[in-house]
């Protein structure tokens, strides 16, 4: 399969303190890719470089799609074709689930009004909240606010998706609800790179299970292998940790 | 009697109440004006300093730095007095609003990058990841959420304004406070000024009551 996203060499420092440190990883069209490791590992920081969210060293190169991400006028290209699902959500407080859903297809697409509030049910529709369509984010759980964060994302009908520990600062009886809706576009041949705690999910959904500690990727494969024959101590360690109890 | 006669003189004051609403008219008209520059300008030099190359974001610090030390009557005068030196001319109304305006459009770019910080990053970030531009993220995204933050201080910052008119009566403006020390002059009596310090207060004591009641409002609408 082609690569969608080629990261080479990826290096992000705060002042002395390195975050990621000479990072590789090509993922393929259609990839599902689960990014575990422990908190401080640089798996957030290694995702929003993709997108640009956070610089890094000008040695380092991603492309995506065949557009090189650099601060620009393709960054917006690059922003459009990678959607992204925050931990906290970052829905509009100010405007209805509908038009949360609208917004960036008709400002960055210059989609109509009539076309983008169609597309928008029908995405609401697939993550199951279509009758909270006309509510604002406050008045729903955290669980449907970040399904209506995955309809948003998926509006631009983006070529890769980006999640940020989207399960983390849920209540734990929603984390199901919207680890149910990851499953079921991990089945749609969208790109998918999950940073997540879920090892359930990474287990059951991920073709690749990349493990992170220190700002390095220790380990990665299939989760079978990663989950089941671990290569490296302090994957088996971290999985230990977590697995057991 | 003697007191009532000095200060609350009603014939004086019934004499005098025509040209007091002239001034009134004359003090409404600097004040809106001067409002609106100082809003428009605050919101244009808030979201430049947000985006700005450099060098203009350290202009604007420097703006919003000296038009908030300097005295307001002195700034006044300068346009009034000193402009006309150098081929500025203005009229007292321009002079004013001039003045009123720099000021105000210094103390509401402050207001203005408040409120827009006071807006989670997270909304930035969300913004940024679905490819809107920068023009979209704050029309679309930041400024209809730091509206509501600034409200308040910026209804504060109007009433500010609206007082600091009186001052247009130093550059021969025929505004409420000239107008009733015209008017007391005229009469030998203070009645007229009593007059106005009482417009005044009717005028502004609903806005600073509506500020009160938008603060407790968006309190508590707080999470």
């Amino acid at each position: 399969m082609k690569p969608i996203v080629s990261i080479k060499n990826l290096v992000k420092a705060y002042g002395s303190f390195t975050v990621l440190h000479r990072i590789d990883l090509t993922i393929a069209e259609g990839e599902v890719v689960c990014v575990i490791g422990p908190s401080g590992s640089g798996k957030s920081t290694l995702i929003r470089c993709i997108n640009h969210l956070e610089g890094f060293a000008a040695e380092s190169e991603i492309v995506v799609d065949g557009v090189a991400v650099l601060p620009g006028a393709n960054l917006a290209r690059v922003r459009a074709e990678v959607g992204m699902v925050f931990q906290s959500f970052n829905l509009f407080p100010h405007m209805t689930v509908l038009k949360n859903v609208m917004l960036a297809p008709m400002r960055v697409r210059g989609m109509k009004a009539e076309a983008a509030a169609a597309r928008a049910r029908d995405l609401l529709a697939r993550v199951g909240i279509l009758e909270q369509a006309e509510k604002f984010p406050g008045q729903l759980s955290g669980g449907q606010q970040q399904r209506v964060a995955i309809a948003r994302a998926l509006a631009m009908e983006p070529r890769v998706l980006l999640f940020d520990e989207p399960t983390s600062a849920l209540d734990p009886e929603m984390v199901g609800e919207v680890l149910d809706v990851m499953k079921k576009l991990a089945g749609t041949g969208v790109t998918m790179v999950v940073v997540t705690h879920e090892m359930g999910f990474a287990r059951q959904v991920a073709d690749r299970v990349i493990f992170m500690d220190g700002g390095r990727i220790v380990e990665s494969g299939t989760p079978a292998a990663l989950f089941d024959s671990p290569q490296e101590a302090r994957t088996r360690a971290f999985l230990r940790a977590v697995l057991n109890h | 009697m003697n007191i009532l006669n000095t200060f609350f003189n009603v014939p004086v004051l019934l004499d005098s109440l025509p040209v007091l609403m002239m001034g009134l008219l004359v003090t409404l008209e600097i004040g809106v004006v001067s409002i609106l520059v100082g809003l428009a300008g605050g919101l244009v030099l808030a979201v430049a300093r947000l985006y700005a190359p450099g060098l203009v974001r350290t202009l604007i610090v420097a703006y919003v730095n000296v038009f908030r030390s300097i005295p307001l009557l002195v700034l006044l005068i300068v346009v009034y007095y000193a402009l006309p030196f150098v081929g500025i001319r203005l009229s007292p109304f321009a002079s004013a609003v001039t003045a009123l305006g720099l000021v105000s459009a210094a103390y509401t770019a402050e207001i203005f990058r408040a409120g827009i910080e006071a807006v989670p990053n997270g909304q930035f970030e969300a913004s940024a990841a679905l490819g809107l531009s920068n023009r979209h993220t704050m029309v679309d995204v930041i400024l209809p959420q730091a509206i509501r933050i600034v409200i308040p201080p910026l209804t504060n910052n109007s009433i500010n304004v609206m007082k600091d008119t009186a001052l247009a009566s130093v550059v021969a403006m025929p505004d409420l406070l000239k107008q009733a020390t015209q008017a007391q002059a005229l009469a030998a009596n203070p009645t007229p000024l009593i007059g106005a310090a009482l417009i005044y207060v009717l005028l502004l004591c609903p806005m600073v009551l509506l500020v009160a009641r938008l603060e407790k409002h968006l309190n508590r609408g707080k999470r």
